[in-house]
């Protein structure tokens, strides 16, 4: 019980301390410490003392207490003192709703995501200050040695300061340019942990993140459309890999084990989106895949049209291809084909292995097996992750058994 | 919060002629905001030269340490409340559009 309440409250209250702690001292380091060891103080006593009425509260005042410990041992100014022992236990609690009054997470996830920090800093912090995740379990997903993190985490925090980044919430047009930088980091965190290979606890950050940024605002359209989209892919987490851990395509998959209760709340938060951004389309096609019954009952002319849309506002390669992909379903292989040929036309797909699966299945839907075979082998040796390689292959060996095996 | 503001040439200037910022109006605006504390434009790099003192001997050399295609032809010294302040400021100066800017804060001198 108590161990579950410190868990909880790790996910709500812990950024809450850090930025309130930030605010009032301006020192990152001792915000976090502080907050990380009033979680630590309440796993010792909680057990024994019991969970208190209000476990925020009581982890805002011992990390108050700790931090005020450090500064008079530092002998630092007076006004942080003194702002620190105006700190109640019900600013650990949600704040009041108005005009006003901004969440200090709000500040904090912004500073975090500044773009004057480089985008793997922006990840890091985010993930180490945001989610409290542990910076060896920050290092694994970015690639990099402990101590490598650990510098580049101490790099940025002074960098913070040195460089002048404010610890605000930017207003008017400056918001609207400053979002998708944040929302940014949020959907590429939830990727990596998504990905093939990824960690799956980063995808569930991710959602965590994005529900809290449309929590704190709810009038931002293209917030709500980010929770929506990264709600619906996660839905398809128990779901996309076979009891051998092979990978499996939306079409294969069980739809039985789909999270319906993700899809539920990304339906609530797309019937919100009242405008058209990168990630409203998205989350649309996202929902067109959620919601269909069966992989038959899928609106791929929805789907073509939203990645046209997608391709007008945002235009990519892989969108491009996805485009093909999309129109191939809904209108026949023949108008993929001249898509897909679209897509190509600019050599950002060159050597891109979903571009050659692509045209591998459109070659199998017009009947040609063994061409597709040899063209999804192609694909598979191009791709760099495990999962995706085995998935290509059994493609390839569905369609022609006897040459699948030999190779 | 003070930074330096280096104006510098791009090798990749934008190329929208359309609404470039006036500088003058740039610096009337800034200068009232008590944000710009002085500024200035530099000679080109020709005109540079380039001092070191090495084992006691003055070494004297003409134009700039390092020959690049990106220089330094401007600064100007703002005083602002935090970076978003100061980038505010930079970007709506012509050399925004022209060149670059880099935002440089004081460290100020070790004790």
């Amino acid at each position: 019980m108590a161990a579950h309440a410190v868990a909880a409250a790790s996910v709500d209250v812990y950024p809450r301390i850090v930025a309130t702690l930030i605010r009032v001292t301006g020192d990152w380091a001792l915000a976090e410490d502080c907050a990380q060891e009033a979680l630590t103080v309440a796993l010792e006593r909680w057990p024994a003392d019991g969970v208190p009425a209000n476990p925020g509260g009581w982890l805002m005042t011992v990390a108050r207490n700790r931090a005020v410990d450090v500064l008079r041992r530092a002998t630092v100014e007076r006004r942080k003192l003194h702002d620190l022992a105006l700190l109640t236990p019900a600013d650990a609690s949600e704040p009041q709703v108005g005009p006003d009054v901004v969440d200090d997470r709000l500040r904090l996830i912004f500073t975090c995501c500044h773009p004057a920090l480089a985008m793997e800093a922006r990840v890091a912090l985010t993930l180490r200050t945001i989610c409290a995740v542990p910076t060896s379990d920050i290092a694994r997903l970015l690639l990099v040695s402990e101590s490598t993190m650990t510098r580049r985490l101490t790099r940025a925090r002074t960098r913070i300061a040195q460089a002048g980044i404010p610890y605000r919430v930017p207003s008017g047009p400056a918001l609207t340019e400053r979002l998708p930088g944040v929302l940014a980091v949020v959907y590429l965190l939830f990727t990596r942990g998504y990905a093939a290979d990824g960690e799956p606890a980063f995808a569930d950050e991710a959602v965590r993140l994005a529900r809290l940024l449309d929590r704190l605002m709810p009038e931002q359209s293209e917030v709500a459309a980010l929770l929506a989209l990264v709600l619906f892919q996660h839905s398809r987490r128990h779901a996309r890999r076979d009891a051998e851990g092979r990978l499996l395509t939306l079409d294969r998959q069980d739809r039985d084990r789909w999270d319906h209760a993700a899809i539920v709340e990304g339906r609530a938060a797309l019937d919100r989106v009242r405008h058209d951004g990168v990630y409203a389309w998205q989350a649309r096609i996202a929902a067109c895949h959620a919601t269909a019954a069966d992989a038959g009952a899928t609106d791929w002319p929805a789907i073509a049209r939203a990645y046209d849309a997608l391709n007008d506002l945002q235009p990519s390669p892989v969108i491009a291809l996805n485009r093909a992909v999309a129109h191939g379903y809904a209108f026949g292989p023949a108008v993929g084909f001249a898509l897909l040929d679209v897509a190509r036309a600019g050599d950002g797909l060159n050597g891109n292995p979903l571009a050659v699966a692509v045209e591998a299945d459109l070659v199998a839907r017009q009947g040609d097996r063994r061409r597709a075979a040899a063209l999804f082998r192609e694909a598979a040796a191009m791709v760099g992750s495990a999962v995706e390689r085995r998935a290509l292959l059994d493609r390839a060996a569905e369609l022609a058994p006897d040459r699948g095996r030999a190779g | 919060m003070k930074y330096m503001m280096f104006v510098c040439t791009d090798s990749e200037p934008d190329t929208d002629p359309t609404d470039v910022p006036d500088i003058h109006k740039w610096v009337a605006e800034n200068d009232a905001r008590g944000r710009r504390l002085h500024g200035d434009a530099l000679a080109p790099t020709t005109a540079a030269t380039t001092v070191r003192v090495r084992d006691g001997e003055l070494l004297v050399s003409e134009g700039p340490f390092a020959e690049t295609t990106e220089v330094i032809v401007g600064f100007d010294l703002l005083d602002c409340a935090d970076l978003d302040e100061a980038i505010e400021v930079a970007r709506a100066h012509p050399m925004a559009r022209h060149g670059r800017l880099e935002l440089r804060p004081f460290a100020g001198l070790p004790d």
